[in-house]
């Protein structure tokens, strides 16, 4: 592979620029010197727009620590990830398991198109459907309870659980997609050997499938918490006056209070926490590749 | 091995468990707004009432052409740009090309809240201000790592001996490019496109913070009218665009393997 690679590649920037210039260009528009604007914001007293008078702060950090409400709220939406995180992998390691070791051929394939094809349709218009289910729990409570592994009941609606139920339910396939392609990799007659050599089934879990698989584990839960944390629409929608977390009071900040320095320092401490979990995570990943 | 059969058949179950938590509440959704109570009253009484009444509702209409056209001309760009950029991480070697290549992770990673707030203060700040064109740099944009991805993924299957037998042949670059590597990575590329089209028809948190009462999308209009309060003709319009939008990745996976089957 290395030498076919010699083959085809050539050296130099030069010839690959034009190729590469305008999505790279495009990219540093809308996403990277927009990033650079909100830091550079999150220092100022107000926009300097239309001859608004601004000056330099560190008042909207200041907020963020004197006042008890955001890291209240910045810790309640960390949870809410972790909790989330959490339940993704209690339910789709097992269903990953499944179907990497259990099924085969064309109904695996089949089985994981369904799986993950919801996730890849309107997560805004998921969330509502829930909205759907919980409201309508009266009529549907029964129905659901013959169905699902837990217990529903009406009074679900604008409420933590409800919250948790939706979130997991639009990450969920994020689980089952990176678990089961590191679970895929896993040699069969590594597992046989274990057996034969005398180890149980569940010696043979903890020993042996699950370290093999925990670079799907750590992948998904970084994708699973990151968004997460930052969610705002899911808590709107079913939390009801319970929805209210970090992502919402960001919300707040720039469609209804118009803090909108304020907002991008909140944004920005959001990053730097995000970044800070995904470099803790960084080395876990880069030993398994 | 009796209890490996038992198993098993547990672990079937287990999948079909977890498939009805995943259909069940789109199942009813689509159910509730073939119901003719308006306030999701059983018993279930068919109509088409809400479907022909979205007809009516011009608003819905409007946003839902936006949400089409954005969808469509950020299809084009990025798997243009993305293609090119592929090739060129493909073909050359050069400093800086692992630098560019981790660059396509932050508009995939960083929340889109955060990516969105930042894209409304930026636009804001240069003049662009908010509305459609504001909306289609940032979904561009949110596009074009995952096409770049796909079509490098696809480019991972060329062999570059391909390349040389052509130049030696006499082809130029151009000729190079257009009849022999881009054929080949051409389901890659359409994988790609579907994706990038996926992508932006099913933004809600970018646009949402980017758009303006007459400029919006259909997700932000939906999520304006469930706040009002919730209606069956939301879950008319909601039915259409799961179907679309689950219609538009079985397409995709015709053209892309997600599992890295053998």
């Amino acid at each position: 592979m290395a030498d076919q690679l010699a083959i085809g590649s050539r050296r130099g920037l030069k010839p690959a620029l034009p190729l590469l210039l305008p999505a790279y260009l495009w990219l540093t528009v809308a996403i990277f010197l927009p990033l650079s604007a909100m830091v550079f914001f999150s220092f100022m007293t107000d926009l300097p727009l239309a001859g608004k008078e601004w000056a330099f702060t560190l008042g909207n950090y200041a907020a963020f620590f004197s006042q008890s409400l955001y890291s209240t709220l910045l810790f309640a939406s960390l949870r809410l990830g972790l909790e989330v995180t959490l339940w993704c992998i209690v339910i789709g390691y097992p269903a990953a398991y499944v179907l990497a070791k259990v099924l085969k051929g064309r109904s695996r394939e089949a089985i994981f198109l369904l799986v993950i094809l919801p996730f890849w349709s309107n997560g805004l218009v998921r969330i509502f459907s829930w909205a759907m289910v919980l409201r309508e729990g009266g009529i549907l409570d029964t129905a659901l309870n013959a169905v699902l592994p837990f217990k529903i009941n009406i009074d679900l609606m604008y409420s933590y659980p409800a919250v948790i139920i939706g979130l997991v339910h639009s990450y969920v396939p994020y689980m089952v997609l990176t678990c089961y392609l590191t679970l895929q990799a896993i040699d069969d007659s590594l597992i046989e050997a274990g057996r034969s050599l005398g180890a149980s089934r569940r010696q043979v879990l903890w020993r042996v499938i699950i370290p093999l698989s925990m670079p799907g584990l750590i992948a998904g839960a970084a994708l699973i918490f990151v968004p997460v944390v930052g969610s705002f629409m899911e808590p709107r929608i079913l939390g009801g006056r319970t929805g209210t977390f970090y992502g919402t009071v960001i919300e707040d900040q720039f469609v209804a209070v118009f803090n909108w320095p304020l907002g991008a320092a909140l944004s920005f401490i959001l990053l730097a926490v995000v970044l800070i979990i995904l470099a803790l995570a960084a080395p876990v990943l880069r030993r398994a590749a | 091995m009796a209890m490996t059969r038992i198993l098993e058949w547990l672990g079937r179950f287990y999948i079909v468990l977890l498939l009805g938590f995943l259909y069940l509440p789109i199942i009813i959704m689509a159910a509730m707004s073939f119901n003719a109570s308006p306030f999701y009253q059983l018993p279930f009484e068919w109509t088409t009432d809400w479907y022909a009444s979205l007809w009516q509702n011009d608003q819905l209409i409007a946003a839902t052409w936006n949400s089409i056209e954005i969808a469509i001309i950020t299809t084009l760009i990025s798997t243009v740009l993305g293609s090119m950029a592929s090739l060129a991480l493909y073909r050359y070697e050069f400093r800086g090309k692992k630098v560019l290549q981790a660059l396509l992770f932050p508009p995939i990673a960083i929340p889109w809240l955060i990516t969105g707030t930042a894209m409304l203060i930026f636009f804001f700040g240069v003049g662009i201000g908010r509305g459609l064109i504001a909306i289609l740099l940032g979904h561009v944009a949110l596009a074009l790592p995952y096409v770049i991805v796909v079509v490098s993924a696809r480019l991972q299957t060329f062999a570059p001996e391909l390349e040389e037998a052509a130049r030696s042949l006499g082809a130029n670059q151009w000729q190079v490019t257009m009849r022999v590597t881009l054929p080949w990575i051409m389901p890659g590329v359409i994988a790609g496109g579907l994706f990038a089209f996926a992508v932006s028809f099913d933004q809600f948190v970018v646009s949402y913070f980017l758009s303006t009462p007459g400029q919006t999308t259909l997700p932000v209009e939906i999520y304006a009218a469930i706040r009002k309060g919730f209606t069956p003709e939301i879950n008319a319009v909601s039915t259409i665009i799961i179907v679309v939008s689950m219609a538009l990745m079985l397409l995709t996976a015709r053209f892309f393997k997600f599992g890295g089957e053998k």
